[in-house]
């Protein structure tokens, strides 16, 4: 056994409301340089759909992940070694600008420069590749909320695999989004894919960089993810993808995307794994298998002879409670409701989802049914092969039985919950009718519904001594130890010997991430206490005294509750 | 005059080209790319860069084998000047072809697909003028004196010639006697050498042999970093731009 870390995520797809919020902050981050302006590390699609970019999930054509050969072992599906090093001069299934989509600004300059005359002066698109007019015809998300109708919707290879019948009636059925992206696959092939050897798995957290300084920009990479999410930067000639927003992770702050999500939908938290097991799993014969050779690579970290090993493999006692507290081991093996998106390309991905129960849902009510009625849903679940069989392409490669078992655990969550909502007396039986318990469902129902921001995101900082030497605080002066001349007095990181400003100045990074910190983690708006003494005086009239006009005496002051994000 | 032709232009050149590559490497490995631009226009590099790249690794396999290996170590294994010859004629004239014309439909495509011109900068221009003329002039002198007239042996005087510059005894006078079709091919050559380490050609010395044996996925400890956020780097320029046709950028 061989223990090691994994940061991973979770998405509830029932929250999502496509709102893209994750997708603008995740741009604004990372990629809002030249070269990367048509590149989105997140996106959100519309299913069914193309996706992004277009038609990624045909395998047959873009030749992503890995396939099994007949020895049992794994190669990427694209080619060897050998056959990568004989196409490495144009690669023969990169994915072009117009499969993603042709990047463009407007030329906003005309409106304020354009001569007097009868028309009104308009702001024509112009591509950000050539600098001459353009034509809009494609955006990573132009079929958003399935626009553009079946014509488009029908392109979605995933659509392709399910059958005819289930295809006419698709589009009468349902519609979701998915938020996607890279997967930091525990058997990455985009790294296996690079001939530089600049892709690498972090050894200690498992996220999945491209070194800047060692990418030589042959492409190999953008064709080895079959989830099309590493990309090439067409002016630094690089390759770039998602980081796991890596510097935020190392100071336990969630990603931007989980951050800003406005559903709330995202949690974050460690895995621990055992990495010897990866490959075999990962080469496991049947494609159904896969869902269950992933989790079985997963250790439960309660348990005394993992927690053994992941301390010999030297993982801190810190992140080993973090992995115990993961809600990403709760809801991948305890309740198992999230399910890995296209394991059938063997990369073992580590961005789980929980699929959505709302188009079940919808059709109930659409018919007259209730909705919520235990029975009607596991009924309607088992009915409508539909929306099952769709989500078994995307999850199970195909297997509608985990996704079957998935829907109906939110199924009976949201029918036991609702009798408690009613003030009807908890009905254990639904509870059981899914192998859980009342008290299991209620905490199945907490994560799910209203945890908190300390239990959605997880996040052990990176060690202590560690981080300092990774920030590169170069604060750390000489004198500066207990009792010393510099010793650490008015500003967050102490002084330099000779005054506030004197010393290597702070890097900015480092000041904003714990400045960021200490108040997204404060209990409070402003300082304690500050809060109940507020008052909006435009709505004084002057009569009397409004609670919180003056401060109050010392020995009123209570505990301020915490808020809720 | 011989002496500064044959005899310090060459080390001159090959000092640069050392020395510039190990500085770039050092201040620049991340602008130390191939720069491809397939991903604006993918049809025509199909055809145009494999058939450059492999003839040009053809070219060069014929070099090393024409100026590295003595006349008397391949007559020892039996090949007879006239066989050697041939081979050299007729590989070398089909390697140069497919490396001519995998060179032209490359400029052609450069010149013509709007976003890969306008993403060709002033050094690029001048890499491939240095570039397509030693190609250009090599194939002449090749074609002048072997296919056209009776033959040239410069495994007689250029090949000794080139060899005695590593043995750090170089005899320029060999070089004065050679028809002047070699010696210009020679000198732009050298000029190439010189110009390389500050090109895109950068990514010829990064061909990824070590892919071959190493196993498919790296891992590598987050300690590997030797610590610290690095210094801000040129080479992201801001938010996105306009770019302007006919404009060219100097990318350091």
């Amino acid at each position: 056994m061989r223990v090691m870390a994994q940061m991973a995520m979770v998405m509830n797809l029932d929250k999502c409301i496509g709102c893209h919020t994750c997708s603008v902050t995740c741009k604004q981050a990372w990629t809002n340089r030249s070269g990367v302006e048509y590149v989105w590390f997140n996106n959100v699609e519309t299913r069914p759909g193309q996706g992004y970019p277009r038609t990624y999930e045909n395998q047959e054509r873009w030749q992503g992940g890995w396939v099994r050969t007949r020895s049992g072992k794994l190669k990427p599906r694209s080619g060897g070694r050998l056959k990568k090093m004989f196409s490495i001069f144009a690669n023969p299934k990169l994915p072009s600008m117009q499969d993603y989509y042709e990047p463009w600004t407007y030329d906003y300059e005309h409106l304020l420069t354009a001569p007097a005359g009868d028309d009104i002066p308009v702001a024509r698109p112009k591509s950000l590749l050539t600098g001459k007019d353009t034509k809009i015809t494609w955006s990573a998300n132009w079929d958003d909320s399935l626009a553009g109708g079946n014509e488009i919707a029908a392109g979605d290879p995933v659509l392709a695999k399910v059958s005819d019948q289930v295809k006419q009636e698709f589009e009468k059925t349902f519609m979701f989004f998915l938020p996607r992206i890279c997967e930091h696959c525990l058997n990455p092939s985009c790294a296996a894919s690079c001939p530089s050897g600049a892709i690498y798995k972090r050894a200690e957290d498992g996220i999945v960089l491209v070194d800047q300084d060692r990418c030589r920009g042959w492409r190999m990479c953008v064709t080895g993810c079959p989830y099309k999410k590493v990309y090439f930067n067409h002016r630094t000639g690089k390759a770039e993808k998602c980081t796991f927003c890596f510097p935020r992770i190392e100071i336990g702050q969630p990603t931007i995307c989980s951050e800003t999500c406005v559903g709330r939908l995202r949690y974050l938290g460690l895995m621990l794994y055992d990495a010897d097991k990866v490959a075999e799993a990962a080469a496991i014969e049947n494609e159904d298998d896969l869902y269950h050779a992933q989790r079985s690579v997963f250790l439960d970290p309660h348990d005394p002879a993992v927690i053994a090993a992941a301390r010999e493999a030297g993982i801190a006692d810190d992140w080993i409670d973090a992995a115990q507290r993961s809600p990403i081991w709760d809801l991948i093996m305890k309740y198992e409701v999230a399910l890995p998106l296209h394991p059938e390309y063997r990369t073992m991905p580590m961005v789980w989802y929980i699929p959505p129960l709302s188009p079940v849902v919808d059709v109930l009510r659409e018919t007259g049914h209730d909705g919520e009625e235990a029975g009607n849903l596991f009924g309607a679940i088992d009915a409508l092969r539909i929306p099952v069989e769709y989500l078994a392409e995307l999850f199970t490669a195909g297997d509608p039985e985990p996704v079957r078992g998935v829907l109906n655990r939110l199924a009976a969550m949201r029918s036991y919950q609702r009798r408690i909502n009613l003030g009807e007396k908890p009905d254990e039986s639904i509870a059981s009718a899914v192998g859980m318990t009342g008290d299991e469902m209620d905490e199945m129902y907490r994560l799910l519904a209203i945890a908190k921001y300390e239990r959605r995101y997880v996040i052990p900082a990176a060690h202590a001594e560690d981080a300092h030497r990774l920030e590169k605080i170069a604060t750390e002066c000489s004198l500066d130890y207990e009792g010393g001349p510099g010793m650490g007095g008015g500003g967050p990181y102490g002084q330099g010997p000779f005054g506030e400003s004197s010393g290597t100045p702070v890097p900015v990074q480092v000041e904003t991430f714990h400045m960021l910190r200490n108040r997204q983690t404060a209990d409070n708006f402003t300082d304690a206490g500050d809060e109940p003494r507020r008052v909006n005086l435009l709505n004084w009239d002057g009569k009397g005294t409004p609670p919180g006009l003056f401060p109050p005496r010392p020995e009123e002051t209570e505990h301020v509750e915490g808020t809720d994000r | 005059m011989n002496v500064l032709l044959w005899v310090v232009y060459p080390y001159l050149a090959m000092a640069i080209l050392v020395g510039g590559l190990i500085w770039r490497y050092r201040y620049d490995k991340f602008g130390w790319t191939t720069r491809s631009s397939q991903l604006y226009e993918s049809a025509v590099l199909r055809w145009g860069s494999p058939l450059f790249h492999f003839g040009v690794l053809m070219v060069l396999v014929g070099h090393v084998g024409g100026l590295v290996i003595p006349k008397s170590w391949t007559e020892a294994v039996g090949v007879t000047e006239h066989t050697y010859h041939l081979m050299a004629v007729f590989i070398g004239t089909v390697a140069g072809l497919c490396t001519l014309i995998g060179l032209g439909i490359l400029i052609a495509r450069r010149r013509l697909t709007g976003p890969v011109f306008a993403a060709t900068t002033r050094n690029d221009k001048a890499m491939y003028v240095v570039l397509a003329g030693v190609i250009v002039l090599g194939l002449l002198a090749t074609v002048r004196a072997n296919v056209l007239g009776d033959g040239y042996d410069y495994r007689e005087t250029v090949s000794p010639w080139f060899r005695s510059l590593f043995y750090l005894s170089p005899d320029p006078d060999v070089m004065a006697e050679v028809p002047v079709g070699f010696q210009i091919h020679v000198l732009a050559a050298f000029a190439l050498f010189a110009f390389w380490p500050f090109t895109r050609l950068v990514h010829a010395f990064s061909a990824p042999v070590g892919y071959l044996t190493r196993p498919y996925v790296v891992y590598r400890s987050r300690d590997g970093r030797g610590g610290g956020l690095r210094p801000t780097r040129p080479g992201w320029d801001g938010p996105p731009r306009l770019p302007e046709p006919q404009r060219t950028r100097s990318r350091r």
